[in-house]
């Protein structure tokens, strides 16, 4: 699966934030074996280099970087990210956030399409953090983004995957375009469970970041988003209503 | 001539974007800039000319997710 033209060397993309110490976010993008890592941008006060150290830590990693535009509302502030990020990170690639909603961090579908198009006409390539919705993800190809990335549940929220009707709908819609779940996973068995929808990758952040141990679940999540794929391409039985014995029933001594 | 740098009331001595990033100290640092809400690419930094009140935002790489 090729995204944007670029087969990722592992289908994890890992955030980078909220990690104990730049040392432990080392640990973990190493653990996962990650195929991409996020980043943002945000101001730096002056005489401050947390940034530069920042990027000289990510790019000793040698893992390919996905800047996003998160905190942004509106349509021109997201776009505006994007040029940024662009700039400051030597790539293309946007994760599209353009948040329509405080509590549950939602997408606004209708900012994020008109964003979409806007950057793709400007030779972004987007990737852009949308809900499960059908029609909305229409838009979005129609718009230029041939990636997608629905959400399984509100960022930081750690519930899995909330919709799993709607997120295999969009699957079933859309065989051929990478899909991706970001958002929401909060165990290694919830991104299995994207895997083996037929997802194409998994982008988890807080999930690892904090945990008691964020390189040992890493660990646990490279391993479950493999099994996953592995499953998937391994044709998964159907699921029954009804009890169908494993064992044989012929040759059964009759001891009543 | 005052201006706000990242929302911070700044008097500085310079007049463009490129001369404000030397004068703040941030040498070869790699950073975006914005002025009045609009990105300037660092290639037009030299040329901007920077107005009384101008809102400049400075932004570094930073963890995301």
């Amino acid at each position: 699966m090729l995204f944007y033209g670029t087969e990722l060397s592992s289908r994890l993309m890992l955030g980078t934030a909220q990690y104990p110490s730049p040392e432990i976010l080392a640990d973990a993008v190493r653990a996962a074996q990650a195929g991409v890592v996020t980043v943002s941008l945000r101001r730096e006060s002056v005489g401050s280099r947390a940034g530069q150290a920042f990027w000289s830590l990510i790019r000793g990693l040698g893992v390919p970087v996905l800047p996003n535009t998160a905190g942004c509302h509106t349509v021109k502030e997201a776009v505006t990210t994007a040029h940024m990020a662009r700039e400051v990170f030597e790539t293309d690639w946007i994760k599209l956030e353009v948040i329509g909603e405080s509590d549950t961090l939602q997408p606004d579908m209708f900012a994020l399409v008109e964003a979409a198009r806007i950057l793709s006409e400007d030779g972004f390539k987007v990737f852009p953090y949308m809900t499960e919705d059908l029609v909305g993800a229409e838009r979005l190809l129609r718009a230029g983004c041939q990636v997608l990335m629905p959400w399984g549940a509100p960022i930081g929220s750690g519930k899995g995957l909330n919709n799993v009707f709607g997120l295999r709908a969009l699957r079933a819609h859309f065989p051929d375009v990478p899909l991706v779940v970001d958002a929401g996973i909060g165990l290694p068995s919830h991104a299995a469970q994207a895997m083996e929808l037929g997802y194409d990758a998994v982008l988890i952040n807080t999930a690892v970041a904090q945990a008691g141990d964020p390189a040992r679940m890493a660990t646990a999540f490279r391993l479950a988003v493999e099994a996953g794929l592995i499953a998937r391409t391994a044709d998964p039985m159907e699921q029954r209503d009804m009890a169908v014995p494993s064992t044989p029933v012929l040759g059964r001594a009759v001891l009543a | 001539m005052r201006i706000l740098v990242n929302e911070e009331p700044r008097d500085i001595a310079t007049a463009t974007l490129a001369g404000l990033l030397d004068e703040l100290g941030y040498g070869d640092a790699r950073v975006a800039t914005a002025v009045n809400g609009a990105f300037v690419p660092a290639s037009r930094r030299g040329s901007l000319t920077l107005d009384e009140g101008a809102r400049v935002e400075i932004l570094a790489p930073m963890q995301g997710g």
